[in-house]
């Protein structure tokens, strides 16, 4: 059951220039998984009008955690915003990730980790992360990861930390022939590069577009897929990779 | 006491003044999961045709200022699958359902309008005559008078439950067209639809949008509707439905005081999902406070004197 209510702010704290992680505290627990998002609203202001969604990064009875990028004035706005300031809530929404039976692979790109730290940290001892970035100073939660995931691959892009290139390639290198399902978010670039490799083996991407409703109604973040558009809201945001029309 | 909020839309009467606006609120059930919608005067389903519609390419909608652009293309199942699967959800409820309806020509048009008439559980009907149809002289049904009088009249005759006509704000004298389709017997008129825009992105520049262009809505466009509606009050003897940009209980007085009899909420769906029911409880409070026992007592009961405070 989907949720609307007001936050309250419990920390909004820069881990970067332009990345931060949001902590908010429900009136009540909600019951999400990873892969879900909700949509955070300024409220009280007409512009920005709509609310971000922003993937579930973190969640704890009502505590909810989002690791976000500044993009736009949305976000650069959000990124305002102190302690103890209210904020609109609506969720959790859309599709999660289907439950891993074993072990499984993960390949985040970027903020994309975002989408996938809740499931890594949901299934201890269980994930092959594979976590590419553009600097050394861009990863986020490495020791938290290395915990709770199985293995760790980290790649940046002129080698400051871990392998020297694209995650892809790493992910070529070191886990192609693995017969795990694949769970995976980062840029558009990362997902073409990874439906080259994984051909049409299980492997479940969650994707991004502008939204209005979140909640199926007013069909403006539909995406083009194999099967049709689909609402990246209600049908999404994850989707089987091979569904996607990229 | 509590006011009564009860208001007349030609044959249909409505709890409260607050309707839902065409495609923003789904087919209902998807509201249905915050909001009781027994508390609504009434659902406006979004766009209906007789056949499914897939719409227009994505990207489908953009935030600018106070508003949004939207371009969705009167996505819809069809008329069947609504009748199947949606309607017999919608029938659970105690609130009046309102179909809006359109077509690729006037054919069409007349079709759905005469199968709507004749269904069991819509209980109104709401044209649109500005919708992107193809490229076919009806296209301009909204915007050319004889055009729209035609129109109007030929649906008008298969239709024997409450039509509403739904106008576009893109011509030179709305109240013109109001007067229009009330003289060929439609029994309201809704407005404004959205105003076509466009935004550019610099760096690629192209629209940001998949079709170029696409409407307007959010408070931005508000008070272009509140002035929009003052005006067909003023020219039209049938009800009037306002809307535009409508996020709180004041700003749906507004149109109420330059007379429309209901309104419709939208874009503040989006936003809030609770705008609805906030906007009813907040009108009935206002009521209350300012001793009035009937909301059709606050309904066009705009000064039109010019504000002198300052002389």
């Amino acid at each position: 059951m989907n949720k609307f209510t007001l936050s309250t702010i419990v920390e909004n704290k820069a881990l970067s220039s332009d990345v931060y992680l949001i902590t908010v505290k429900l009136p009540f627990r909600i019951d999400a998984k990873p892969g879900q998002f909700c949509i955070l609203r300024v409220n009280g202001r007409l512009d920005p009008l709509l609310g971000r969604p922003f993937s579930i990064f973190d969640l704890e009875g009502e505590t909810v955690k989002f690791l976000y990028r500044i993009k736009g004035k949305g976000t650069k706005i959000l990124s305002e915003m102190k302690e103890n300031e209210k904020i609109s809530f609506i969720g959790p929404l859309g599709k999660w990730y289907p439950y891993p039976e074993g072990n499984f692979l993960v390949v985040a790109g970027g903020i994309g980790i975002a989408s996938v730290y809740y499931l890594i940290k949901k299934f201890p001892e269980r994930a092959i992360v594979f976590y590419g970035v553009r600097l050394k100073n861009e990863i986020f939660f490495f020791e938290e990861i290395k915990k709770f995931a199985k293995e760790i691959y980290v790649s940046t892009e002129e080698g400051e930390f871990g392998y020297k290139g694209v995650i892809t390639e790493l992910f070529q290198n070191k886990a192609k022939n693995l017969d795990l399902p694949i769970y995976a978010c980062g840029p558009m670039l990362m997902i073409k590069e990874l439906k080259k490799i994984v051909n049409d083996r299980k492997c479940y991407v969650a994707v991004e577009e502008r939204m209005a409703c979140g909640v199926g109604a007013c069909l403006g973040c539909v995406i083009n897929t194999v099967n049709g558009l689909k609402r990246v809201c209600t049908d999404g945001a994850v989707f089987e990779l091979r569904e996607l029309i990229l | 006491m509590k006011p009564s909020l009860k208001v007349k839309i030609g044959s249909l009467e409505l709890k409260n003044p607050v309707l839902t606006a065409s495609g923003t609120f789904g087919y209902g059930l998807e509201y249905s999961q915050f909001i009781d919608l027994n508390l609504l005067g009434g659902i406006i389903i979004k766009g209906l045709s007789l056949k499914p519609k897939k719409g227009n390419p994505p990207p489908r909608i953009y935030e600018t200022p106070c508003g949004m652009l939207n371009s969705i293309g009167l996505q819809n199942i069809g008329y069947e699958a609504f009748v199947k699967e949606k309607l017999p959800f919608l029938r659970k409820f105690n609130t009046k359902i309102v179909v809006n309806f359109f077509g690729e020509n006037l054919d069409e048009y007349i079709e759905i309008a005469n199968k709507l008439s004749k269904t069991d559980g819509v209980d109104a009907l709401e044209m649109n005559i500005s919708c992107p149809n193809k490229e076919t002289k009806w296209r301009k049904m909204g915007t050319e008078p004889e055009l729209l009088r035609k129109a109007v009249k030929e649906v008008r005759a298969v239709v024997n439950k409450t039509l509403i006509v739904k106008l576009t704000p893109q011509v030179t004298d709305i109240a013109y067209m109001a007067k229009i389709v009330e003289d060929e017997g439609a029994d309201a008129v809704s407005l404004i639809n959205t105003f076509p825009a466009m935004v550019v992105d610099i760096k690629t520049r192209s629209s940001v949008l998949g079709t170029l262009t696409g409407g307007l809505s959010g408070p931005a466009i508000r008070p272009i509707a509140v002035r929009a509606t003052w005006e067909v009050c003023k020219a039209v003897k049938i009800p009037v439905i306002g809307i535009g940009g409508i996020v709180d209980y004041s700003d749906a007085l507004q149109f109420l005081i330059v007379g429309a009899k209901a309104v419709a909420v939208g874009t503040a769906n989006f936003i809030n999902p609770y705008a609805t029911v906030e906007i009813i409880e907040g009108i009935e409070r206002f009521l209350i406070e300012e001793g009035i026992n009937n909301i059709n007592d606050i309904i066009g009961s705009i000064n039109e004197k010019a504000n002198n405070a300052y002389n």
